[in-house]
């Protein structure tokens, strides 16, 4: 219990670094930034570019437009952050499940493995930018019977796409991991795929697993803002992003708030996938020979 | 359990012979061309009997073990575990096996592990208590029922995995080296504790070894196997009662020494320097 404490604090700790080391650059930085010919290498410190840390802070407590019924900043930004971690977990879901599948029928079978993990990597060199609007339209023109496809949807596959990968090649390392002499024991037993899976694959592939899975929660935080940015559909952090970009110089705290959103949806998505890690302790125990 | 009083030799409730090996040949391709690991080997280990393997190392004493426990296929020649194929006798759990590493499960308990062949062939859960409870009293780890792998010591471990092996009280017990891994004082009282599980369990073992003592000790025959290819070469009936061995004086014996001569001599036979990866102590 303590170290998760020193694990928060430390955490915080870095945050408060973080915002120092903003307010040290933008104190001690060039005001027109550094640039190498015509390319910029460092930013530029003036208060549109670089607000300070407390104005932008202080900016999600003020209401969102000048419109009187307005809500504040940080509700709206809290609003389309819940609206993507909605899809975002979702996209976890649809990825874990995908990539455990996977895992299952390359360690199932080598024909598999040898046929779909290039397939696996190749996949993840095709860029989300390309991919988005592709879905969007084959999304569009699917019929579904009574459902109906709704652009958040294609945000999901988009992101749990992203998400699958780390937990395909994560979880087949784990399944393929006990050793020889494990493999064998349960031979001896005269156990079969499944029962052997379950006593030993499964157990033993955990400690791949739970990195694997926070990967994952990564990627699909990160597919699900940058789909929704791509795709343009309302309602959501890459929406938002989008569109406050315009207040860049008549409200220069305001673009961040989103961004701060989002870094806030990676932190709770993150540690919801650590809670699972807490029940599996034991699985991480390493095996000491004699 | 019962703790079985009868003389040894009684009919065996599963018939008289426990391990049938005939003209046992196995041979790898490798890359770097074949080896001939075993070459013609016959053997044959009576129900509740003790028989060692002993020769020097890359004899193919492991792969004559890993051939009964149907681990492996033999090249040619057949292999029976009471009077079935090996495969059905392994998809009978006719055997216990245990390895020279513990291989123990590191996230279960020593208890858990125990219970890991029980619980995969559908033993109830307060039999499988009973059962694990009763191990790990014999191999006096009470105190250490609920540790982890990783907090017990190398000797420790392979108490457990001998536990384990002997859970379901097979009638054959396969062993390569088990306490090959273990300190001569571990090793010794490890020794004690086995012979004392198979008067119990009144198993037949095939036990893989480097030491001619511990051969000696353990056995009723102490067969010879020599190198490339992998033979048996000679036999040696160790004719020590099992009432002896229980008795720890039978290491200082008169007898005892005799037949450690009598393997030693058989070992070094036809080979004039001594035979590598042999313990001649
Ligand atoms: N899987 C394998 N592939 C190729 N060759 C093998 C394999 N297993 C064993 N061998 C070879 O078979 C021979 C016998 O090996 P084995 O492991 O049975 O010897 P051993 O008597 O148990 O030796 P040790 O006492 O050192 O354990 C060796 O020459 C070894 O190189
Ligand atoms: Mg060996």
């Amino acid at each position: 219990m303590t170290r998760r404490l020193v694990d928060a604090a430390t955490g915080l700790a870095t945050l408060v670094l973080l915002a120092l080391v903003w307010e040290l650059y933008k104190w001690l930085g060039p005001a027109d930034g550094w640039s190498i010919g015509e390319i910029r290498v460092l930013p530029r410190t003036s208060d549109l570019a670089m607000p300070h840390t407390w104005e932008i802070l202080g900016r999600l407590a003020d209401p969102l437009t000048a419109a009187p019924d307005a809500p504040s900043l940080a509700g709206a930004v809290l609003a389309a952050g819940a609206f993507s971690f909605g899809i975002a977990l979702l996209s976890w879901v649809l990825g874990v499940t995908v990539g455990i599948l996977l895992a299952l029928g390359m360690q199932r079978l080598r024909v598999v493995e040898s046929a779909v993990l290039p397939l696996v990597i190749l996949s993840q060199t095709i860029p989300l930018i390309a991919l988005a609007p592709l879905v969007r339209g084959w999304g569009s023109r699917l019929y579904l019977g009574p459902v109906e496809w709704e652009p958040w949807m294609s945000v999901a596959v988009i992101a749990s796409y992203l998400a699958f990968f780390p937990v395909a090649v994560g979880a087949l390392r784990g399944l393929q991991s006990p050793d020889t002499i494990h493999v064998e024991l349960m031979r001896s037993y005269g156990a079969g795929w499944w029962a052997t899976l379950v006593r030993l694959r499964l157990p033993a592939s955990v400690p791949h697993l739970l990195p694997a899975l926070r990967l994952a929660a990564a990627n699909a935080v990160v597919g699900t803002v940058v789909a929704e940015v791509s795709t343009g559909i309302p309602g959501g952090l890459g929406r938002m992003i989008l569109e406050f970009a315009n207040f860049a110089s008549s409200d220069p705290a305001k673009p961040w708030a989103p961004l701060l959103g989002a870094v806030l949806l990676g932190l709770v998505v993150a540690g919801l996938v650590a809670l699972i890690g807490l029940p599996l302790s034991r699985f991480r125990r390493v095996e000491v020979s004699a | 359990m019962t703790i079985q009083t009868a003389p040894q030799r009684e009919e065996h409730p599963r018939g008289a012979v426990a391990v049938e090996v005939t003209g046992a040949t196995r041979v790898f391709q490798g890359s770097a061309g074949t080896v001939t690991a075993l070459d013609g080997v016959d053997l044959t280990v009576g129900a509740g009997e003790f028989v060692s393997l002993i020769g020097p190392s890359g004899c193919g004493k492991s792969t004559l073990l890993r051939l009964i426990a149907d681990l492996d296929r033999p090249t040619a020649g057949t292999i029976e575990v009471f009077g079935r194929t090996a495969e059905q006798a392994r998809l009978a759990h006719d055997y216990g096996i245990a390895f020279q590493q513990a291989g123990l499960l590191p996230w279960r308990t020593v208890r858990a592990n125990i219970e890991l062949p029980l619980a995969m062939h559908g033993t109830g859960r307060a039999a499988r208590r009973e059962r694990a409870d009763h191990l790990i009293e014999l191999v006096g780890l009470t105190e250490f029922a609920d540790h982890y792998p990783d907090q017990l010591s190398g000797g420790m471990q392979q108490r457990v995995a001998i536990a384990r092996a002997v859970a379901e009280e097979p009638s054959l017990l396969l062993m390569d080296e088990p306490f090959g891994a273990l300190d001569e004082m571990t090793r010794e009282r490890l020794q004690g504790e086995l012979v004392r599980i198979c008067a119990e369990t009144r198993a037949a073992v095939v036990f893989v070894t480097h030491s001619i003592p511990e051969a000696v000790f353990l056995s009723d025959r102490v067969v010879v196997m020599s190198a490339r290819p992998g033979q048996i070469r000679e036999v040696v009936d160790i004719d020590l009662t099992r009432a002896a061995r229980s008795d720890e004086g039978l290491r200082e014996d008169a007898a005892y020494f005799a037949a450690v001569t009598r393997v030693r001599e058989a070992l070094h036979h036809g080979s004039p320097t001594p035979a590598q990866g042999v313990e001649l102590r």
